[in-house]
């Protein structure tokens, strides 16, 4: 993996007494969107501020475009964007503001700063809050703002920590998209989150981190399938046909199957069984088919842990 | 640093840096810049280096100014260059406050994470704030004009005395910058801070002469560097002595800055 253009070997750090990271070892291709995935305190965000430079690791080894993030750190910064979990972006300035002052410590001419400034405004539909104090913006609005002004300087390569923690949907839709169109352009992504969901929608590959250390990479698809085969849901339209329906499925594959509380009966599956059951069930039915596990249940399986149950202390640096 | 290497695999094109200008203060300009567009937004927080110093004006003038010299306008004429020192220092402790404040912020991340030196954004935030406090002194002399004060100096003098004082606000911010950056909590600033500047303003001869004051006491009055760059600002606005004071001001601004400006960058970068 010599193309990669973040390796990571055996990085190491620790906050006092707490190991945030244990050694973990990582590589990403060109233009791909890594996703970092793990719990609160699995060591995410420090090793995203090891990579952009704002830390420093206390052994091991992480260079991007072949740049040593600790002894060539001023390589580093110009060829990087970051985007934290906290807005960093200044709330007192505007939009607009915000993103010329940025251009003009990248070394933008006053008239590059502005045209770059009105680009990116534009490109991530700020244009009517663009004079507005960064104040008054909502927070879908600031993490916009975040990601452009991580972008000013073009990056080669982009941290997302947790691009989208405390955004509704919509505006989380809003972030995925411009990830997308990011990573299209050839943006090499490196991501980190806590939602299952988001890696499975941006990342080609991921790295599950669980208490400092990789327990797990492959695709999204791959981690799937490590955890099991196929399921096959029904969900009646009556809930009042769910006994009749669990006694069709048990009759099925001799084995009992699984109730859940939101009226869906689950069962380990396969198109045969999908065909035999269409078949079979004679009352309305509101949902049949096939899904691979979640990644909910990926994490359960690797961690023995769900990912949301381990105490929060992401080590703060 | 070896600035020379080069991406061996770049991905796209380098950002286009057209135009630029390179020098080590144009970061630190931009910076700057930040500070006194956040002024020029919220002019309020002009208020605090602007009605604390005219409250702190009005109470020495007319509650103590008539004990102290007699009348109170002989003493407007003694207390006001004094005054506009005594107003850097309680600044600049807010400097520090804020600044701490400020690096806890994500924008700070934001800016080390940039191709930027690391001092540039500490001399940035003392930068714009020495232009709040040379806003707020001017705003003292003509407050202090309408209250009686009267110079014969030129304008030459008024600015080079305003100067003066800037010297030494710049000097002092250093070290409520060095402050800030080992202190855990924003607000252990103001206090610690209120244990620097409280001496260093009570302790000289901004609101009393050292005359009447015990032989220990006139000894420190007599050194501090807030009596000499209120000498020399008297000097410069009144008429007197302006060469020996205003020297030993400047040596003292150069001192400390020597000092504290390194050490406060130092622990800007040890806490990343």
């Amino acid at each position: 993996m010599n193309d990669s253009v973040i390796r990571v070997e055996g990085l190491r750090k620790s906050f006092g007494a707490t190991t945030a990271l244990a050694g973990i070892d990582l590589a990403v291709r060109p233009g791909s969107v890594l996703g970092l995935l793990g719990p609160n305190g699995s060591g995410k965000t420090t090793t995203v501020r090891i990579l952009s430079t704002l830390l420093r690791p206390d052994g091991g080894r992480a260079t991007v475009l072949g740049h040593d993030v600790v002894a060539e750190a001023a390589a580093v910064r110009p060829l990087v964007g970051l985007t934290g979990q906290y807005a960093a972006v200044d709330d007192s300035l505007t939009g607009l503001e915000n993103l010329t002052m940025i251009a003009r410590l990248l070394d933008f001419s006053r008239r590059d700063a502005r045209a770059r400034s009105a680009e990116l405004v534009e490109r991530f539909g700020l244009t009517d809050a663009a004079k507005r104090r960064v104040k008054t913006y909502s927070g879908g609005m600031r993490r916009r703002l975040d990601l452009a002004a991580s972008l000013v300087g073009r990056p080669a390569v982009l941290f997302l920590d947790e691009p989208t923690t405390g955004l509704d949907p919509r505006h989380r839709n809003e972030v995925w998209d411009q990830v997308r169109a990011l990573a299209a352009e050839g943006t090499t992504v490196l991501l980190t989150t806590q939602y299952l969901e988001e890696a499975d929608q941006l990342a080609e590959d991921l790295v599950v981190l669980d208490r400092g250390r990789v327990i797990a990479t492959g695709t999204p698809a791959s981690l799937k399938a490590e955890v099991g085969g196929q399921l096959l849901h029904v969900r009646p339209l009556h809930r009042t046909d769910l006994p009749g329906v669990a006694t069709v499925l048990a009759e099925l594959t001799s084995e009992a199957p699984a109730i859940d509380p939101t009226g869906e009966v689950t069962v380990a599956g396969s198109p045969e069984l999908l065909r035999a059951v269409g078949d079979r069930l004679d009352v309305p039915i509101a949902e049949l088919g096939l899904r691979l596990p979640s990644l909910d249940d990926v994490f359960l399986t690797l961690t023995g842990h769900g990912a949301d149950d381990t105490e929060e202390e992401e080590a703060a640096a | 640093m070896t600035a020379t290497a080069i991406a061996p695999t770049p991905v796209r094109e380098p950002a286009p840096r057209t135009g630029a200008r390179h020098g080590p203060l144009r970061h630190a300009m931009t910076l700057a810049w930040r500070g006194i567009v956040k002024t020029i937004h919220s002019p309020e927080a002009l208020l605090d280096v602007t009605l604390q110093p005219v409250i702190f004006l009005l109470l020495f003038v007319y509650v103590f100014g008539g004990a102290i010299a007699g009348d109170t306008s002989t003493y407007l004429q003694f207390a006001l260059p004094g005054v506009l020192v005594q107003t850097v220092i309680f600044a600049s402790a807010g400097t520090g406050t804020a600044l701490a404040d400020d690096l806890k912020t994500g924008i700070f991340d934001r800016f080390r994470s940039l191709p930027i030196p690391r001092s540039a954004p500490l001399l940035g935030a003392i930068t714009a704030d020495i232009t709040r406090y040379a806003t707020s002194g001017v705003i003292m002399l003509v407050f202090g004009a309408i209250l009686g004060f009267r110079t014969e100096a030129g304008p030459l003098a008024i600015v080079a005395a305003l100067a003066l004082v800037m010297a030494f606000a710049f000097a002092l911010c250093w070290v409520f910058t060095a402050l800030a950056m080992v202190v855990k909590e924003p607000r252990s600033v103001q206090g610690i801070g209120a244990m620097i500047s409280l001496p260093l303003t009570f302790g000289s001869n901004v609101f009393v002469p050292a005359s009447t004051m015990p032989g220990w006491l006139q000894a420190w009055v007599e050194v501090n560097p807030v009596s000499k760059t209120a000498d020399a600002a008297r000097g410069l606005l009144l008429g007197g002595p302006v060469a020996g004071p205003a020297g030993t001001a400047l040596i003292w601004a150069a001192a400390i800055t020597l000092v504290f400006a390194p050490l406060a960058v130092f622990l800007y970068r040890r806490r990343t």
